[in-house]
């Protein structure tokens, strides 16, 4: 009983662990095949380790005029962000804290999060920062209706609105093609792209650009803090393909039940799965130009009107309405 | 479920998303495209459900719609456009996002409709037919929402896409009435081509609203 307790506390700090250690690779990885694509040689694929480890040793400045928000921010938002990120099933979907990885107690931490992280840009009172903020928050309230309903459509399928159940019911489920499914398929990847300021809502890769959104919030943070806020970007990027793998192609995931091979089987499964994500958005991300900003409300409510139709479907196909 | 329903069913739901492609594009050319995508869809799925229901006649129906309307009439349009020199933006009546707003409106629209008035019907061929309603009041929303003459002969043409699945879903549409309808349809495009022509001579413009203004009494 003891020695059961303890196998799956360490088996949900591995979780946690590999989440942290593998973020930076995934985005290394995107911005090297980014890189290939345009025929450039690029940053070596763990540069995002070696750019955290550099800020982490450097100084901090901080605004004169910044507040004690400014300063609490950063550990806040990569503690929720990580948490987060923690709960989403990767590996297996019996792990100890599976309980809590609710959908929407994940929109809730990724929500505050994201209040955080805007109210620390306009914190200092710079414009830039405030017009991130703004933008932030602009496509936010887009993204989050698109993600409830697309948790919704997944919770009428598999009845829970636990991931991991949701993940035990796919994996159960013989191979079916869903409407419903696909098109909250579409939905969520475009929320993904949305919520991690990846081409076309937003472009990670410049620093100093009118159009930028996340990196304009951001802007004032250096050092460890700014470190911090990589990472919890790094994770969430992490999260989003996490959640993609989780929730639509869970094969290889070890069921609750099984032992150490079969986290084995399942942790080189989420790994290749993550990596081939990683190079499916950076392949993605080549082939599209970034939109305007003003045309970002049609981008996202599209989100939004596939989670509405795939809910609709959902509902029609139990006869809800009936 | 079976497999042969489900995969007829996603080609469907492909369907009301270009559907809703047909809304979302800003440019002409996109919008043609989109429809040649709807088409195409369609195409399949009527092959689809000729394959797995047995039904070698809608091989026929799936092939007139694969070349008429997945690239004759895109291609015609394509050089319509062309020809016409008229804008490469969709003039609208209301915004993409309004537009998007309201569709949504008409897709729960079709499917509460449905499920009132189909009560008797299997649940998948009442998913289908929702399906189908959609996309034809989705075509109707087209029409009213672009000002363009070129987008609204779009419009039509999407709507027709959605009776063909309708058609393909209730299983009795005889081959004869689906071959007058592809002919109806395409001596339809006729007509619109040389209305579009003549409004141009006309007005100058392609855009309906110079026809408001316009009384009759004669220059």
């Amino acid at each position: 009983m003891t020695r059961d307790l303890v196998v799956q506390f360490l088996a949900q700090g591995a979780q946690m662990a590999f989440v942290l250690l593998i973020a930076p690779l995934a985005v290394g990885v995107v911005r090297r095949v980014k890189a290939r694509l345009m025929r450039r040689q690029g940053p070596p694929l763990l540069q995002a380790y070696l750019d955290l480890a550099k800020l982490l040793r450097k100084e901090s400045v901080i605004a004169e005029s910044a507040s004690w928000l400014f300063r609490s921010a950063p550990y806040l938002i990569f503690a929720l962000t990580w948490v987060a990120a923690a709960l989403v099933p990767s590996f297996a979907s019996g792990l100890m804290f599976n309980w809590a990885a609710d959908v929407v107690a994940l929109v809730a931490l990724l929500g505050a999060a994201r209040a955080l992280l805007a109210l620390a840009g306009m914190d200092v009172g710079t414009s830039f920062g405030g017009i991130g903020s703004s933008r932030e928050m602009m496509i936010a309230t887009l993204a989050e209706p698109a993600m409830m309903l697309i948790v919704l459509t997944l919770a009428i399928a598999a009845g829970t609105t636990r991931l991991a159940g949701v993940a035990d019911f796919f994996i159960a489920e013989p191979f079916g093609v869903r409407v419903s499914l696909a098109l909250s398929l579409i939905s969520l990847v475009i929320v993904a792209l949305a919520e991690n300021a990846r081409i076309p809502v937003d472009n990670p890769a410049t620093h100093l650009e009118l159009t930028m959104v996340h990196e304009a919030m951001v802007v004032e943070y250096s050092g460890r803090h700014l470190a911090l806020i990589e990472a919890a970007s790094h994770l969430k990027l992490v999260l989003y393909l996490s959640l993609l793998i989780c929730l639509f192609a869970p094969f290889g995931m070890a069921p609750a039940t099984a032992g150490l091979s079969g986290w084995a089987i399942g942790l080189a499964a989420w790994i290749a799965k993550l990596l081939a994500g990683a190079v499916l958005l950076g392949v993605w991300e080549v082939s599209i130009a970034k939109m305007r900003v003003f045309r970002l409300p049609d981008f996202v409510g599209v989100a939004f009107v596939f989670g509405f139709i795939a809910i609709l479907l959902a509902f029609l196909t139990r006869g809800v309405f009936a | 479920m079976s497999q042969a329903y489900e995969i007829s069913h996603l080609l469907a739901g492909v369907m009301l998303v270009t559907s809703f492609a047909l809304l979302y594009q800003e440019r002409v050319a996109a919008v043609l495209n989109a429809f040649a995508a709807q088409s195409i869809t369609l195409a399949l799925a009527v092959a689809w459900a000729a394959w797995s229901d047995n039904r070698p006649d809608l091989f026929i129906t799936a092939l007139i719609a694969l070349t008429l309307k997945g690239i004759v009439i895109p291609v015609a349009l394509h050089r319509t456009v062309a020809r016409l020199g008229i804008h490469r933006e969709v003039e609208k009546v209301v915004g993409v996002g309004a537009a998007l707003m309201v569709g949504l409106a008409l897709t729960g629209l079709a499917q509460a409709l449905v499920l009132k008035v189909a009560t008797g019907m299997a649940s998948h061929a009442r998913e289908d037919l929702a399906l189908a309603l959609a996309i034809i009041l989705l075509g109707f929303l087209m029409m009213i929402v672009r000002r363009n003459a070129v987008t609204q002969v779009v419009g039509f043409m999407s709507m027709e896409n959605g009776l063909i699945l309708a058609a393909t879903g209730a299983r009795g549409m005889p081959l004869v009435v689906e071959v007058s309808v592809a002919f109806s349809v395409l001596i339809s495009l006729f007509v619109f081509a040389v209305f579009v022509f003549r409004i141009r001579e006309r007005f100058d413009t392609v855009d309906l609203e110079a026809l408001d203004r316009m009384r009759g009494d004669g220059r």
